[in-house]
C-alpha cells in the first residue's frame, strides 16, 4: 500500500439518523470521502402488516393500510379499496370516485410537500423547510374538516367514501389551490438559484433510463430518468380517465430531475383536483353492494363509569362476502410510485394473504447502485432524492 | 417592580419558596427550584422518529406550533439531548437500539411516550412488535392517540415540565436500562446490544 493512501472503513450510518427519513441503517465502507461499498439494513420498522391481516375481515383491514405510507395514508386506502372492489366485483359510484380523487390529489401535495421539506433540509436549505410545513397545515385541516383525522384519515371505503364532503370543503380547497402554484413559485425561488443546492444535485446519483427500469423503479424517481410511465394514464383508476393533465418527465436522470419532476407534479395535481371540482357530479357516495358497517343512528354518549360500553361501529361484512376472483392485483400511483395490493382470497371473509408492493421497497435496493463510487455527502442527497418511507418499506 | 420597590432592603415573598431582594439586586431561593427551572425550561429532545408520529412531531416542530418558543429544540445526538420522544412503532430489532440511546443520553433523563404504539404497542399485537416501550425503559410520560395531535404532543411536554418543577435536585433517575424483553426474543442482534453486555461485563 502507498504510505499516503487511506485505510478503508467502515461507518454505521442509523438506524438513529436525522437524514435517514425513518429507520433506515447504512453499511458504508469508505476510502477517504469515497464510497467503495453500502449495503441498507432495512426491518427496523417490521410491524408484522401482511401477516395481522390475514386475521382481520377486509373492512378491518383498512386502517393498517394507513399506517403503510404515511405520509400518504389516503392513497394507501384508496389502492387497498379499489384490490377489494376487483376481487368483490363491486361497482363504484361516480361521485365517490371524483371525491377519491380529489383527496388523492391532496395527499400526493401533502405527501410531496413533506419531501421537499425534509430533502431541502437534509441539503442545507432550512428555510424550505418552514414554507412548506406552513401550507401542509392548511391541506390537514382540510383533510380534518372531511375526516375528522390529520394524518391517518381511513376516509375511503370499500365500495366508495365514508361521508360526503360539503361546500365548506369545496370552498376552501378551491381557494388553497387557486393559490398553490404561485407557493410552488415561493420554494423554487428558494432553492432553484441557490448554488449550493445546484451543485449538489445536478449531475448527482444519475442512473439512466434503461437502468432505472431495470432496477424496477417506479414513480417521479423513475420519471426522473426520462420514462414515461405512470399508473394513472396507463392503468387509470378512479376518476383519472376523466380529467386532463400531464406526467412530467425528466431527462437526466440525477437529484435535480427527480426534484423537477416532484415539483411539476405539484402544479399537475393542482390542476386535477380543480377539474375534480368542477366536474364533481351528484349521486351516491357508497355502492349499494357494499359490505356492510353498522354505524349508530345518533352520537354516542359514553358513560365515564359504565367500562363495558357497548361496541356501537359492528362489522357487518363477513354475512354476505361474495367474491368475483381468487386472486387480485391492483395498483394506484403513490407519491413514491406504484403502490399495489394482491390479495389471495379463500372461501371466507378473511384475506388469505395480502401482499404489498411498496415502491419504497424496491427503492431502498437501489441505493447501493446510486451511492457506491459517490462521496460521503452525497448519500444524504441520494436517501432524500428516492423519497423512501419506512413504515412502507418494512411493512 | 423592581425598580418601583428599588430601596426595599427586606425580603419579599413573591410566590411559595422564591423570595427576593430588591434594594440589594438578590433572589433567595433553594437549589431545588433553580436546577429544576433550569432543567425543565430547556428540554432539548432526541430526534427519534420513527413512525407515523414522527411526522406529527415534525409538525409540531415546523412553523405552525413552533416548539422552539417552549425552550425546545431538536438535537440529533442523544449526548446533547435530555428528553427522548418515542415517536412510533418500537420493534424487536430497533429495541437493542433503543436502549443503546437512552444510556448514551446525560442524566437527568426522560422518556415521552407519543402515540398508542410507544404507550402500549397499538394496533400491532404482532409477533415483532415490543408491547410498550415501558417494557423496555422508564417512561415520564405517555401520549395516547394514533398519532396524537401537536396539541397533545405540546401538552405532554407541558405534563413533563410540570413533573420536573416538583422534582427534588438530588433525585436518582437512572432505574433503567434493563431489558425486560426475555433476549432471546430480540431478533435483531446487533452490535448495540453487545455493547451493552461487554460494558456490563
Amino acid at each position: 500500500m502507498h504510505p499516503e493512501s487511506t485505510k478503508e472503513l467502515l461507518i454505521n450510518m442509523g438506524p438513529q439518523h436525522p437524514a435517514t427519513h425513518g429507520v433506515l441503517r447504512l453499511i458504508l465502507e469508505v476510502e477517504g470521502e469515497l464510497i467503495k461499498k453500502c449495503v441498507p439494513y432495512i426491518g427496523y420498522l417490521h410491524r408484522g402488516v401482511e401477516k395481522l391481516s390475514e386475521d382481520l375481515t377486509y373492512v378491518q383491514v383498512l386502517p393498517l393500510t394507513d399506517r403503510l405510507d404515511y405520509l400518504s395514508s389516503m392513497i394507501n386506502n384508496v389502492g387497498f379499496c379499489i384490490a377489494v372492489e376487483k376481487l368483490m366485483g363491486i361497482n363504484v359510484p361516480e361521485r365517490a370516485k371524483f371525491i377519491r380523487t380529489i383527496m388523492s390529489e391532496v395527499a400526493r401535495i401533502c405527501s410531496h410537500l413533506v419531501w421537499i421539506a425534509t430533502h431541502a433540509l437534509d441539503i442545507g436549505a432550512m428555510t424550505v423547510f418552514l414554507y412548506a410545513m406552513r401550507d401542509r397545515e392548511k391541506l390537514l385541516e382540510l383533510f380534518e374538516l372531511v375526516t375528522g383525522a390529520r394524518l391517518t384519515v381511513s376516509y375511503p371505503r370499500v365500495g366508495g367514501v365514508r361521508c360526503d364532503i360539503n361546500q365548506e370543503f369545496l370552498d376552501e380547497l378551491h381557494k388553497f389551490i387557486e393559490e398553490f402554484p404561485k407557493k410552488v413559485e415561493e420554494y423554487e425561488t428558494l432553492i432553484d438559484r441557490n448554488r449550493v443546492w445546484l451543485k449538489r444535485t445536478k449531475g448527482v446519483g444519475v442512473i439512466t433510463a434503461e437502468e432505472a427500469i431495470n432496477w424496477g423503479l417506479t414513480g417521479p424517481t423513475l420519471r426522473g430518468s426520462g420514462v414515461y410511465y405512470d399508473v394513472r394514464k396507463f392503468f387509470p383508476y378512479d376518476a383519472y380517465d376523466k380529467v386532463d393533465f400531464e406526467v412530467p418527465i425528466g431527462k437526466n436522470g440525477d437529484i435535480y430531475d427527480r426534484y423537477k419532476c416532484r415539483m411539476l407534479e405539484f402544479r399537475q395535481s393542482a390542476k386535477i383536483i380543480k377539474q375534480c371540482i368542477e366536474k364533481l357530479p351528484e349521486g351516491s357516495i357508497l355502492a349499494e353492494d357494499a359490505p356492510k358497517i353498522r354505524m349508530p343512528a345518533s352520537p354516542l354518549k359514553i358513560d365515564k363509569n359504565d367500562i363495558q360500553f357497548e361496541i356501537y361501529i359492528e362489522d357487518k361484512s363477513t354475512e354476505d362476502f361474495i367474491k368475483k376472483f381468487t386472486e387480485v392485483y391492483a395498483s394506484v400511483e403513490a407519491p413514491r410510485g406504484e403502490l399495489g395490493f394482491y390479495i389471495v382470497c379463500d372461501d371466507s371473509a378473511k384475506p388469505y394473504r395480502m401482499r404489498v408492493r411498496a415502491p419504497s421497497f424496491v427503492h431502498a435496493g437501489v441505493l447501493p447502485r446510486l451511492c457506491e463510487g459517490a462521496l460521503i455527502a452525497d448519500v444524504i442527497a441520494n436517501i432524500g432524492s428516492i423519497d423512501i418511507v419506512l413504515g412502507e418499506c418494512d411493512r | 417592580m423592581i425598580r418601583i420597590l428599588g430601596n426595599i432592603t427586606e425580603p419579599i415573598e413573591v410566590e411559595k419558596g422564591l423570595k427576593i431582594v430588591p434594594g440589594a439586586n438578590t433572589i433567595i431561593t433553594t437549589i431545588d427550584k433553580i436546577a429544576s427551572w433550569g432543567r425543565r425550561s430547556s428540554l432539548w429532545p432526541l430526534t427519534f422518529g420513527l413512525a407515523c408520529c414522527a411526522i406529527e412531531m415534525m409538525a409540531t416542530g415546523a412553523s405552525h406550533y413552533d416548539l422552539d418558543r417552549l425552550g425546545i429544540i431538536f438535537r440529533a445526538t442523544p449526548r446533547q439531548s435530555d428528553v427522548m420522544i418515542v415517536a412510533g412503532t418500537v420493534t424487536k430489532k430497533m429495541a437493542p437500539v433503543l436502549i443503546n440511546l437512552y444510556h448514551q443520553m446525560a442524566e437527568p433523563r426522560y422518556v415521552i411516550a407519543m402515540g398508542s404504539c410507544a404507550c402500549s404497542g397499538g394496533i400491532f399485537n404482532t409477533y415483532s412488535t415490543v408491547q410498550g416501550v415501558d417494557e423496555i425503559l422508564p417512561v415520564d410520560v405517555y401520549i395516547p392517540g394514533c398519532p396524537p395531535r401537536p396539541e397533545t404532543l405540546i401538552e405532554g411536554i407541558l405534563k413533563l415540565q410540570e413533573k420536573i418543577k416538583n422534582e427534588p435536585y438530588t433525585k436518582e433517575r437512572c432505574l433503567s436500562g434493563v431489558c425486560l424483553i426475555d433476549k432471546s426474543d430480540l431478533k435483531g442482534r446487533d452490535e448495540s446490544l453487545r455493547d451493552i453486555e461487554e460494558n456490563k461485563g
